[in-house]
């Protein structure tokens, strides 16, 4: 291994190098190790290399075409994330307003809802019965629904917006807001404006960001699985659904081994692609002071943006509310009472408050577990010179292009002897959401630890300031805007997740999610009832949380 | 505050030498390494690395459920100590289990079921225990001549329907597969896909059975028919169910029919919010509608504790836990000496004569089937 010459800064030492090994030995045991063994045992079962699967993947109409859906539905899903996340993230950066911040937290709450749920949420809204066309129906006094948007390409695209708009939101607005005003003024004052501003100024500054916000985007719904299940219809499959199908329903490992593999390569390779279009940035960064609009256009602009977040994200949500607080005769809390009784005295009973202190456990490991490796990994990958880092990148994304049931059997015949026995351990659980949960923390730090001019830890060096000080003092009040968007999204990670939890053998420990699943199984108007009312708790807890993970961060690290 | 309005430290002129009380606790240096090493030893200990002695693992899927009383009295009464580990569905989990079976997850399996079984024996994951209960067991249920497996419950995938619309439209239940073809029952049925949902699959195999694989009409006819009839096909059960069929409490779903479970109606009762005067659903369970499924326990092969799982097999063939399993899992006991709940009785009836597939001829077909109903109905 060569490591790069001129580094970041000349805070680092021997021993701070081997920390940054941490997450590569992390990734290897828990990510490569269980991956690499289930793909042996699918492509080689006899210990000779069968590649007929390939071949019929490859050859396969079937798969391309569910490959060419996959990419069209991926790229439709990042590009109208962007476009709408865009202006506001601009907003969000550059003004100060009334709820500014509850907002923000609140944007990111549609990341922890199952797909089940939202699914309802979006029923209840825009659904054949829904609120929306129940209005225009008697307003307009049609015959049938106007708004018919089951089983389609846009639902799905909603749904996807709906889901990520928080992602591009708060990497784009956190990047930004650390970013210095001068260029903006010194174009002002040469007379650009209007989309020149944004087209020669704004968007090559905030590149990194988009861009790293792009990639997140699209991988997530690339490899889409509950959306494309539920809201789209068996009519519509990405890969990600195709080997689920293969791995569970039929067993047939070699086809689900093979379309994994085309599937991480391919994440791979745009990886690969945006490492080398990232620019090093090192601009100046001053940060960028909020303030409150001027005139009736800023205002505007902001109103308009706050708008389009309340139909995109709080819609849904409050219809959620709603309808876990509706029963057979009008307003009702029965649901919430009926999550803490046990009619039946069963013992897959999960009192809700063992579920969410369930949650909470696996959700603060993974974050703590998140931030740590995840910044050692942003350090690592933030060693200039490095050649390594531009592959190392795209290491550290593979667990979200991975599918879930292929690493979950990974794990059943990997983790098998001591010392490494984990199958049936709690431990698996914050282990596989951190892996997920990891490249959020790594994209959220990275573009603002590439633009820590180096020459601020050189003069503090000089000046006589120790590795630690020059971190702790430079360093980290500057990436601290990323740390906690990478904290938060770690956190929601862990508290919405269901797929990889469910794909892992393990004791009784119910989270949230799967409480709502379990209920969502069974007939019955109280079961439907109490998994929305779950759905409730579980906003409920992660806006609490949200608000306490800010807290912490201008409690914190914001005084120094 | 929100991230986006603190000012960062430089911009504040930044050198703030003093540190807060709080900057070690949320990212110091060697704190952070001992705070680590703490984190690491806590969560080794609450893993379950069970000093026990006589510990029984129980492999089953996720819609396992069992009443706390019952569980504790096989505890109490054989001093084991149960743990419980899920994963998933019951492909999932038979699947870590056949990856797994030179070191398995536990002793005992519980939740294969026919559509499945042969997919099990040919694995080899199971050894024969022949239960001294089985013979309060009929035959019918017994699959397996070696007894590798042992049959637990079963439960027919119907039909349900909405009551009210039925009677709203003077309209008259289907009696066989063949009506559902009929433009009476245009735009009414919702049905789950096979590839990716059991009672899918299930229902599947019905009309496979019904309709046949060979000759000049086969269930590729029939389900043509059924897409020319407008039948719609989603992906999972709880969409089918909740989101698509106008039966279910409160939905907002438009079809009146749907493939769900004999037991539904009973359950939908059950888990109403108030006593109703009538059930608002109903299973249709006229002969040769309906797919029987049959859920299977086995001893694991190399288990490590194969007496108490031989034990645990008792238990769950016994009257106790026989009778626990309607309420519980929402299926019916095979034990003849256990008493079915009246709300079952009520609402619900036992289909006279279900269909059923040899588990040997699914598992060879079932990709095969699954590629050409998925050509014939979705594309």
């Amino acid at each position: 291994m060569r490591w790069g010459r001129k580094n970041t800064g000349g805070s680092q030492t021997r021993p701070y190098r081997i920390l940054l090994l941490i997450p590569l030995i992390f990734l290897a045991l828990f990510f490569f190790y269980p991956l690499l063994t289930i793909f042996g045992i699918s492509l080689a079962p006899e210990g000779q290399l069968n590649l007929s699967a390939f071949a019929t993947v490859v050859m396969s109409d079937y798969y391309r075409e569910t490959l060419w859906f996959t990419v069209v539905q991926a790229v439709l899903s990042t590009v109208l994330t962007l476009v709408l996340a865009l202006p506001g993230a601009y907003v969000f950066a550059r003004y100060d307003f009334p709820g500014k911040s509850l907002l923000s937290s609140l944007s990111t709450l549609a990341f922890v809802l199952p797909t089940v749920v939202v699914a309802a949420a979006f029923s209840a809204l825009i659904g054949p019965r829904g609120v929306v066309n129940d209005a225009l129906t008697a307003i307009f006094r049609l015959e049938s629904p106007p708004i018919q948007l089951e089983r389609t390409l846009v639902i799905i695209l909603i749904v996807h917006v709906f889901y990520n708009y928080s992602v591009a939101l708060r990497i784009i607005g956190g990047f930004w807001a650390t970013q210095s005003l001068r260029m903006e003024e010194v174009a002002r004052v040469l007379g650009a404006s209007g989309w020149r501003l944004w087209w020669h100024i704004r968007l090559p500054i905030l590149r990194p960001a988009i861009l790293a916000a792009a990639v997140l985007v699209f991988i997530f719904t690339f490899t889409s699985f509950g959306v494309i299940l539920i809201l789209g219809g068996p009519r519509f499959a990405t890969l990600e659904v195709e080997i689920y199908r293969q791995a569970t329903s039929l067993f047939n490992l070699p086809v689900a081994a093979a379309l994994s593999l085309v599937q991480i390569i391919l994440m791979f390779a745009l990886m690969l692609i945006y490492t080398r279009l990232q620019r090093q940035t090192a601009t100046e960064l001053q940060g960028w002071v909020a303030r409150r609009p001027r005139n009736r256009r800023e205002w505007g602009f902001v109103i308009a943006n706050v708008i389009v977040m309340a139909i995109l994200l709080f819609a849904p949500l409050l219809a959620l509310v709603i309808r876990s607080l509706t029963g057979h005769d009008g307003l009702t809390t029965q649901f919430y009472q009926l999550l803490s009784s046990n009619p039946r005295g069963s013992v897959l009973f999960v009192p809700p408050v063992q579920a969410i202190g369930n949650s909470l456990i696996f959700a603060i490991v993974t974050t703590v577990m998140a931030v740590l490796l995840g910044t050692m990994a942003a350090y690592l990958l933030a060693q200039r010179q490095s050649r390594l880092s531009r592959w190392l990148d795209p290491v550290f994304m593979l667990p979200l292009a991975t599918s879930a049931v292929t690493l979950g059997f990974g794990y059943i015949i990997a983790l098998d002897e001591p010392p490494l026995n984990l199958r049936a351990s709690p431990l698996l659980i914050p282990i596989a959401h951190t892996l997920v949960a990891m490249p959020f923390v790594v994209r959220s730090v990275l573009p603002a630890l590439r633009a820590i001019a180096p020459g601020i830890q050189e003069s503090a060096s000089v000046l006589g300031a120790s590795g630690w000080q020059i971190w702790r003092l430079i360093d980290l009040p500057l990436i601290s805007r990323g740390l906690i968007v990478g904290a938060t999204f770690a956190f929601t990670v862990s508290m919405g997740e269901f797929g990889a939890s469910s794909f892992i053998a393990r004791p009784d420990t119910p989270t949230m999610p799967l409480v709502i699943y379990r209920l969502l199984g069974q007939p019955g108007a109280t079961n439907y009832g109490q998994a929305m009312a779950m759905s409730v708790l579980l906003m409920a807890v992660c806006a609490v949380s949200f608000v306490l993970i800010e807290r912490l961060r201008s409690a914190g690290i914001g005084e120094f | 505050m929100s991230i986006y309005t603190t000012p960062t430290a430089i911009q504040r002129g930044g050198f703030y030498l003093g540190s807060s009380p709080w900057d070690v606790h949320i990212l110091g240096g060697e704190d952070m390494l001992r705070r680590m090493a703490i984190l690491a030893i806590l969560l080794l200990m609450i893993a379950p690395v069970l000093a026990q002695d006589n510990v029984l693992t129980l492999v089953t899927h996720d819609s396992f459920n069992v009443s706390e009383d019952v569980l504790a009295q096989f505890q109490d009464e054989t001093g084991i100590t149960v743990q419980i580990l899920r994963s998933g569905d019951a492909g999932t989990m038979l699947n870590q289990s056949i990856l797994s079976k030179e070191n398995p997850l536990g002793d005992v399996m519980f939740g294969v079921d026919n559509t499945f079984l042969s997919r099990a024996l040919d694995n080899d994951l199971f050894v024969p225990y022949e239960s001294p209960l089985l013979e309060n067991v009929p035959d019918e249920f017994k699959l397996d001549p070696e007894n590798r497996v042992t049959p637990i419950d079963f439960g027919d995938v119907c039909l349900n329907y909405d009551v009210s619309y039925f009677e709203e439209n003077s309209l008259a239940l289907p009696e066989s597969l063949e009506e559902l073809t009929d433009p009476t029952y245009k735009s009414l049925l919702v049905v789950e896909n096979p590839a990716t949902s059991s009672p899918g699959l299930a229902f599947l195999l019905a009309t496979i059975q019904s309709f046949g694989t060979e000759g000049d009409t086969t269930y590729l006819n029939y389900w043509a028919d059924l897409v020319d009839n407008d039948v719609l096909v989603v992906d999972d059960w709880s969409t089918a169910y909740y989101a698509e069929f106008s039966g279910s409490s409160g939905s907002e779903g438009t079809r009146p029919l749907v493939v769900s479970y004999a037991s539904s109606p009973p359950v939908e009762v059950y888990f109403m919010e108030a006593p109703p005067e009538s059930a608002p659903t109903g299973s249709i369970v006229a002969d040769d509608m309906c797919f029987r499924q049959i859920e299977f326990a086995g001893v694991l092969a190399n288990a490590q504790n194969p007496e108490a799982a031989q034990k645990f097999i008792d238990f769950m063939l016994d009257v106790p836990f026989q009778e626990d399993v309607p309420l519980q899992m929402f299926v019916y006991p095979v034990n003849t000496e256990a008493a079915i709940p009246e709300i079952f009785t009520e609402y619900s009836a036992i289909p006279e004569k279900s269909v059923t597939v040899d588990p040997a001829k699914i598992d060879a077909n079932r990709e095969e089937w699954i590629q050409a109903w998925t050509e014939t109905v979705l594309r």
